[in-house]
C-alpha cells in the first residue's frame, strides 16, 4: 500500500533557497528511513507532509489526502516527533501527553488511558508522574515519541529520534521504533543523517541530497554489495594484503587498515582463514557502517 | 502456557473510539489555560502569585461588604472596585499572560500543538478566552461577595435584593470589559518573547508608562485635550467608557462629549490586539 506519494514536489523559501527540488517518490507502508545530510531537505519534506508549509509546486498525497486542503484529516492520522527540545519542564509526562492527546481530539478519559498506554509502550512507568525537567535525555526522547503515539496514528514522522542519545540509548530507541513499525502496525518514517543507524531497522530507504532524490529503494537492494570489512593486524600487513589479493579480493589500504569489499558470503571466512594461516596477530576486524555520503558517492560514480 | 502471576504484555491496542472536532480541542486548550492561570496542575510555586492577588482582592471585597453592613459606609461600589483594583489586575495579567503563551514558546512545544488538527485561531482564541475568564473571575467573584453582603443586610426585603442585583449586573459588565481589554493587550505583549520575565516586565511597563501620559495631557489648557487625555492609557480608557455609558465615574475623568470615542477606541484596541495576535501565531504555526 502506498502511504506517501509525491509528484515533482518543489519547495522554495522566500529567500530563494530551494529546499526540495522535483522530488518524485512513492513510499510503501513499513519502516522507512529518510536519510540525507543536514540541510538536505528532510525537515522541509516532513513539514509539507504535515501541512505546516505548502509546497511551491508539485503534489503530495499522504494516505491519498492532500495535506494542503485536507490538513485536519491528514494530521489526525499522523504523529510527529520533532528534532528539537519541545517539552515543558514543569509538568509530569503523564499530564503532558494526556493534554496533547486531547488536542488530537481524544475525549478526556480516552486521552488519559491512551497517554499511560503510550508511555508504557515507550518504557516509562512510575517515572511518568515526575516532572519532565528532571528527566534524562533518553527519557525525554521517549516522552516525545509517546506524544506522537498517543492518538494512535497510522503514520509516525520521527525527526532524528536518536539525537543526543548515548550508544545504548540509541539502540534502545531504534529497537523501539522497529517494534512500532513491525508489531504495532504503524508505518514509520525515520529521519537521520546516519545511514548505519536506519539501515538496521528500515524496510526501505529514501535518500535525498540538496533537495533532490538520490535513491529510493528497498534496503536489501541498496546495501547488498557495498559492505566493507576493515582488517587490522599488528604486523605483516603487507603479507596479508598479498595473500588476500591472491584470493581474488580487491584490497585497498587506508593507513594501517586493509579495506576489503565483501562480495560473497564466503569472503568473510576466507579473510579470517588467510589471517590464521599467516599466523598474524589480528587487531581489529569490523564491518564498516556506511555513512550516507560514502555510500552514495561510490554508487553515483559506479552508476555513471 | 501462562502461569498465574505473570504480567502479560497485551501489546499495542488500536484506538477505535471517537475523535472530537476542533471545538473540543478549543475547549481543551481553554480549560488547560484557565487552570494554568491559577496555577492548578502546576507546582506550588506557580500558585503563589495568582492566589496572592486573588486573596487580596477577595479580602478587600469582604472588608467592603462588612463595613457596609456594620457602619453603612460605602467604600467602593461595583465600578470603583474595579478601578481601585487596577494595579492588582495589571500584576495578575503580567504573571498569567506569560504563563499562558511565553511558556509554550520557550519550551518549544508549539510544533507539537500545530502538528495536530488545530489552527492558530483555535490556539490563541482559547488562550484569550481563558485569560479573559481568569481576569473576570478575579474581579467578578469579589463583586459577587459584595453583592451577597449587600443582599443579606438589606432592609427592603426582596426589592432591596433586586435593586442590589441591578447594581451588580453592570458592575459585572464593567469587569468583563476590563477582562477583555487587559487579556488581549497582555497576551499580545507576552507573545513577542519566550522569556517570561521580559514578558512580565513588558506588560507592567506598558500599563505603567501610559499612566503619566494621561496626567500630562489632562493638565494641558485645551479642554479638548483634557477630555481626550484618558484615551492614552488603558485604565483611564476604561474609566472613560464607564463615564460614557454610565454618565459618571469616580475618578473625576471628564470626557466631555467625547464618550463615544472612548467606546470606539476600546473596541478597536481589543480588535487590533487580537488581529495582531492571530497574525503572529499564523506565522508561528507554519514554523
Amino acid at each position: 500500500m502506498t502511504i506517501i506519494a509525491t509528484q515533482s514536489l518543489t519547495k522554495t523559501y522566500g529567500g530563494g533557497v530551494t529546499a526540495l527540488r522535483e522530488l518524485t517518490v512513492d513510499v510503501e507502508a513499513g519502516v522507512i528511513g529518510l536519510v540525507g545530510a543536514n540541510g538536505a531537505g528532510k525537515s522541509t519534506f516532513i513539514k509539507i507532509m504535515l501541512g505546516l508549509t505548502a509546497p511551491t509546486s508539485g503534489e503530495v498525497r499522504v494516505f491519498g489526502l492532500d495535506p494542503v486542503t485536507e490538513t485536519d484529516q491528514v494530521r489526525a492520522r499522523v504523529g510527529y516527533m520533532p528534532e528539537n527540545d519541545c517539552l515543558p519542564p514543569d509538568v509530569s509526562a503523564s499530564e503532558f501527553v494526556t493534554h496533547l492527546g486531547r488536542l488530537s481530539g481524544l475525549p478526556r478519559t480516552a486521552a488519559r488511558e491512551r497517554a499511560s498506554e503510550a508511555l508504557r509502550h515507550v518504557g516509562l512507568y512510575e517515572e511518568r508522574y515526575r516532572q519532565i525537567g528532571g528527566y534524562s535525555t533518553g527519557m525525554k526522547q521517549r516522552v516525545k515519541l509517546a506524544q506522537a503515539l498517543v492518538h494512535d496514528p497510522d503514520l509516525l514522522l520521527l525527526d532524528e529520534p536518536t539525537n543526543g542519545l548515548d550508544p545504548a540509548g540509541r539502540d534502545a530507541m531504534l529497537n523501539l521504533v522497529h517494534r512500532i513499525g513491525t508489531e504495532f502496525g504503524i508505518s514509520v518514517v525515520v529521519c537521520s543523517h546516519l545511514l548505519g543507524e536506519v539501515e538496521r531497522i528500515c524496510d526501505s530507504l529514501i535518500a535525498i541530497e540538496g533537495g533532490r532524490l538520490l535513491r529510493a529503494d528497498r534496503i536489501s537492494a541498496m546495501t547488498a554489495a557495498s559492505d566493507i570489512l576493515a582488517v587490522e593486524v599488528s604486523e605483516g600487513t603487507d603479507e596479508l594484503a598479498e595473500a588476500l589479493t591472491q584470493l581474488q579480493l580487491t584490497v585497498t589500504r587506508e593507513g594501517r587498515l586493509l579495506l576489503v569489499p565483501l562480495t560473497a558470503e564466503s569472503d568473510y571466512d576466507a579473510i579470517l582463514r588467510a589471517v590464521a594461516e599467516l599466523d598474524l596477530p589480528l587487531h581489529r576486524l569490523d564491518q564498516r557502517r556506511h555513512r550516507v555520503a560514502e555510500l552514495f558517492t561510490t554508487k553515483e560514480t559506479a552508476d555513471v | 502456557m501462562s502461569d498465574a502471576g505473570v504480567i502479560h504484555d497485551i501489546g499495542y491496542q488500536r484506538y477505535e473510539g471517537p475523535r472530537l472536532g476542533r471545538s473540543a480541542v478549543f475547549g481543551a486548550i481553554y480549560q488547560h489555560g484557565l487552570r494554568a492561570s491559577f496555577g492548578l496542575g502546576r507546582s506550588a510555586k506557580a500558585k503563589i502569585f495568582p492566589w496572592l492577588v486573588a486573596g487580596i482582592v477577595l479580602l478587600v471585597a469582604v472588608i467592603n461588604a462588612a463595613v457596609k453592613a456594620q457602619a453603612n459606609i460605602i467604600l467602593f461600589d461595583y465600578f470603583s472596585f474595579d478601578d481601585t483594583m487596577s494595579w492588582l489586575v495589571i500584576f495578575f495579567v503580567a504573571i498569567v499572560a506569560p504563563e499562558l503563551v511565553s511558556r509554550d514558546m520557550r519550551s518549544g512545544v508549539l510544533p507539537l500543538y500545530f502538528s495536530r488538527p488545530l489552527r492558530a485561531f483555535d490556539y490563541i482564541g482559547a488562550k484569550f478566552v481563558a485569560l479573559a475568564t481568569a481576569v473576570f473571575l478575579l474581579l467578578g467573584v469579589p463583586q459577587l461577595i459584595m453583592f451577597l453582603g449587600g443582599a443579606f443586610t438589606t432592609d427592603d426585603g426582596a426589592k432591596g435584593v433586586w435593586n442590589e442585583f441591578l447594581d451588580l449586573l453592570p458592575g459585572w459588565g464593567y469587569s468583563l470589559l476590563w477582562a477583555v481589554v487587559f487579556a488581549s493587550i497582555s497576551l499580545l505583549i507576552a507573545s513577542v518573547t519566550g522569556k517570561r520575565a521580559f514578558a512580565a516586565g513588558g506588560i507592567v511597563a506598558f500599563f505603567l508608562m501610559t499612566a503619566p501620559v494621561v496626567g500630562v495631557l489632562s493638565i494641558l489648557p485645551s479642554s479638548t485635550a483634557q477630555h481626550l487625555a484618558g484615551l492614552a492609557s488603558p485604565m483611564s480608557l476604561l474609566v472613560g467608557v464607564q463615564a460614557w455609558l454610565r454618565g459618571r465615574n469616580d475618578l473625576d475623568l471628564d470626557v466631555g462629549d467625547f464618550g463615544v470615542i472612548y467606546g470606539i477606541e476600546a473596541f478597536c484596541l481589543v480588535f487590533a490586539a487580537l488581529l495582531l495576535l492571530l497574525a503572529r501565531y499564523r506565522k508561528v504555526a507554519s514554523l
